[in-house]
């Protein structure tokens, strides 16, 4: 099979599974499963294959894997759809496939494949647990082939979105995944917690999603073309450049650019349109894990560095995009700080990783912003899958107490976990000391080192400054999530019994932690002391770098950012241990500060500003003024009036003339009429529908007769 | 080419499996449903006879995109209907929604 053909399959088998267990295995959960993890794996094993080859050819940049066809006719051209994997789109396929062939394996262990349906549990509401032999264990999800079909569903998105070679074809796998989210946040529907944070993600990305259409409208009317390879062109930029588009005195391509970077800021849950993404922190964790790591939040990053070469034509939206990002980096880190619920500050830690991928790629550091996205996902991945495993341990401690007040996503109930889950504590601190930033063996260090570099090495010495301190709050985050959670002694008898996972959410961990450390050697910068040489080019400058026309340069080596990125790091991971070794309650935790503990009142104004004039709006404007002042006005108007015309009818002219000499003969007639209608008012919606089919059947017949055989 | 009589097969079914939805179906939502897909298989009318008509002319694919509008409008009115039934009878079954029944 030619490579092109193979790419266009690669989405399938995840829709095809959507549908299968939709459709026919939805009663059966071990064959849901198997179908939706066969279909991940069809789709991990296309795009291996698809990788390996692209590595195999030289020059791969000029000659990327691409293949269209015509789709929809517009007047004279064609809305093409296709593929197009280039040097950036085979990285971010092979990190893409990982993550979602993992997720889907621990999502088996995660909704207790194999344990016993529950006492109470219910269809929208987490499992409750199981009684057995007078034990509580775990209980089975019982919406479970509903889990893999959406879970199949976000992964075709993801998909498609990766491999399409256009903004349209990106636009439609995009929204697929703002639906997959919606669902999947709003997984157990039952709770009204679950329920109000999937709309809010759903109306939060939709903010951007309109703007990001716009940008495509925009540039489908200058242009008249939104392929890729098409837009960029030294020819087309230039025109998008030149031509003015009359807002804020921007040219063509930074509006343009802009308002696609708004779609991203909306689905990377950037500031301000940060708030929905902790809050998604509702679904199942390996909703969680999928959409802060493998696809959702990668996809907006990934949208922004595809369109990088447009973006970078604008001066004023390249410095737009970089103080979002710095800004969202360090904002979202000092939050992470203050939150006590485990998933929290992993969700915070996103926000504020993406800001980094955000404010690279508006300093221009494209490689590095490709990099940090790959090697985030690996460990963010992990770290999700981890905290999903911690709290899986901790709810079987609450099982065995009883006691069901403790919350098994606090962090002060936990402590001591490091001898209770070994594997899950290994892997959830090589994924921690990655997210940290610890130098040489983690990935992490290596593309926040680059994105430092970058920063230091063209001078952007703000957004330089404002990363190192995020990155030092990172680290510092990071440990006493670790400390708190795994050192120790355990604070709570739940923490005591808490307990390893099974294989399959054990396996995924491992297996993601051996990425979140070797995937960082791939791109070792050419010139670092002792090391550079050794690994004699940086694979991943030259092999993602080779996706632009002009191969961005790396930066020159400078001891001042791998001094600045060593001591925040280490700095970090130290303070963090050293503040937190002995907190025995959240009394003694000094960083309790609620302005940080409420995210900066973000939902609170939002609440005052957008949700309250809203309703605002509909309570007094349209309900009270326009409903009930005018329009029901209007119509106490000619209430009255048509009153007056009746009564003057019945006085003037009915009683006196109608009854008088016509009698009451016309009436009787409409009554008898009624009285023997009335047997077919049967209040029945679907009688009425048969009645009517009939009727057409007979006039249909009527009309054939006359106009063909008469 | 595939022929267009296929194309009037296959919408000739689907109106066919939407219309007995939307006549046996209890559930009001699955009575839209019905109704939506009878309108979408005079979709596919409209569309293939489009195609193998005059492809210079728009109006089949214009009056399709009209028929998707009218039928966003309806299901968006249908449904809020059914929401406000939902919450005053509590109940989906069109069958106990009798009260214009004498």
């Amino acid at each position: 099979m030619t490579t092109e053909n193979l790419i266009w399959l690669i989405p399938l088998p995840p829709l095809i599974s959507f549908a299968l267990i939709v459709l026919f295995t939805n009663k059966n959960k071990a064959l849901s499963h198997t179908v939706a993890i066969s279909a991940a794996f069809l789709s991990w094993l296309g795009a291996m294959i698809v990788f390996v080859r692209a590595l195999g050819v030289e020059h791969f940049g000029e000659h990327p894997f691409a293949s269209s066809i015509n789709w929809l006719p517009t007047g004279d051209t064609w809305l093409k759809v296709g593929v197009l994997i280039d040097p950036l789109g085979a990285a971010v396929l092979f990190f893409v496939a990982w993550t979602i062939l993992m997720i889907f394996l621990y999502s088996v262990g995660y909704h207790n494949f194999g344990q016993p349906a529950g006492d109470h549990d219910h269809a929208g509401l987490p499992p409750h647990g199981a009684t057995v032999h007078g034990h509580t264990v775990l209980s089975v999800e019982p919406m479970y082939s509903r889990f893999f079909a959406f879970i199949s569903l976000f992964a075709f998105g993801m998909f498609t979105l990766v491999v399409s070679d256009s903004l349209l074809t990106l636009f439609v796998g995009w929204e697929i995944m703002g639906l997959c989210s919606y669902l999947l946040i709003g997984f157990w529907y039952a709770k009204p917690s679950a329920r109000a944070a999937g709309i809010k993600a759903f109306m939060t990305t939709r903010i951007g999603d309109v703007f990001m259409l716009l940008g495509i409208a925009f540039l489908y009317s200058v242009t008249g073309t939104l392929s890729f390879r098409e837009i960029f062109t030294e020819e087309i930029l230039h025109t998008l450049a030149s031509v003015p588009s009359g807002v804020f005195g921007l040219s063509a391509a930074g509006l343009i650019g802009l308002l696609l970077f708004i779609g991203t800021v909306g689905k990377s849950a950037q500031f301000p349109l940060h708030v929905w993404l902790p809050d998604a922190m509702e679904g199942p964790t390996p909703v969680s894990a999928m959409i802060h790591a493998a696809t959702m939040v990668s996809a907006g990053v990934y949208a922004v560095i595809r369109m990088f070469p447009l973006l970078s034509m604008d001066e004023k939206t390249m410095t737009v995009v970089a103080f979002i990002g710095a800004f969202t980096a360090i904002f979202a880190a000092t939050i992470a700080v203050a939150q006590n619920d485990i998933k929290r500050v992993l969700a915070y830690s996103t926000i504020s990783q993406l800001g980094f991928m955000i404010a690279a790629l508006g300093i221009g550091a494209y490689v590095a912003a490709a990099f940090h996205l790959i090697t985030h996902a690996f460990f963010k991945a992990l770290l999700f899958l981890g905290s999903g495993s911690v709290i899986h341990g901790m709810e079987h401690g609450v099982f065995h107490t009883g006691n069901h007040k403790v919350d098994p996503q606090d962090m002060f109930n936990m402590g001591g976990l490091k001898d209770k889950m070994p594997i899950t504590f290994w892997t959830f601190l090589i994924g921690g000391f990655a997210l940290s930033g610890f130098p040489l063996v983690t990935a992490g260090f290596w593309s926040k080192d680059e994105i430092l570099a970058d920063a230091w090495g063209h001078h952007h010495y703000i957004v330089f400054a404002t990363l190192a301190i995020a990155a030092f709050f990172t680290a510092f985050y990071t440990m006493r999530q670790i400390t708190l959670t795994f050192l120790g002694s355990p604070r709570t008898e739940e923490a005591k019994h808490a307990h390893e996972t099974p294989w399959t959410m054990t396996t995924p961990l491992v297996v993601l932690a051996f990425f979140a450390v070797t995937y960082g050697w791939v791109g070792i910068p050419e010139h670092f002391p002792v090391l550079g040489p050794l690994v004699n080019n940086n694979w991943f400058h030259d092999f993602v770098g080779h996706t632009l026309e002009h191969v961005p340069e790396a930066p020159e080596f400078s001891w001042i950012p791998l001094l600045t990125s060593l001591v925040v790091a280490l700095g970090g991971l130290g303070l963090g241990w050293f503040v937190y070794k002995d907190v025995k309650s959240v009394e003694q935790d000094k960083f309790q500060i609620s302005f940080l503990k409420n995210k900066y009142y973000f939902d609170e104004l939002y609440e005052v500003v957008f949700i309250n004039p809203a309703y605002w709006v509909a309570e007094n404007v349209i309900y009270k003024f326009m409903d009930q002042g005018v329009i029901d006005g209007v119509l106490h108007i000619f209430g009255p009036v048509t009153d007056k015309i009746g009564s003057a009818i019945r006085n003037y002219f009915d009683v006196p003339v109608v009854n008088q000499f016509i009698g009451d003969g016309s009436a009787e007639v409409a009554w008898w009429f009624g009285k023997n209608l009335r047997p077919i008012q049967t209040g029945r919606i679907q009688q009425y529908f048969i009645l009517s089919l009939v009727v057409i059947f007979v006039v249909g017949g009527l009309l054939y007769y006359i106009l063909t055989l008469a | 080419m595939i022929p267009l009589s296929w194309y009037l097969t296959f919408a000739a079914a689907l109106f066919s499996i939407g219309l007995f939805g939307a006549l046996s179906r209890r559930n009001m939502v699955a009575i839209l449903l019905g109704v939506e897909l009878m309108l979408n298989a005079v979709n596919v009318n409209l569309v293939a006879f489009w195609r193998y008509g005059d492809v210079a002319q728009m109006a089949g694919q214009v009056f399709a995109i009209i028929v998707f509008a009218v039928a966003a409008a309806e299901v968006a009115v249908g449904l809020a209907l059914v929401i406000s039934v939902y919450r005053r009878h509590n109940t989906v079954i069109a069958e106990e929604l009798d009260l214009m029944k004498w």
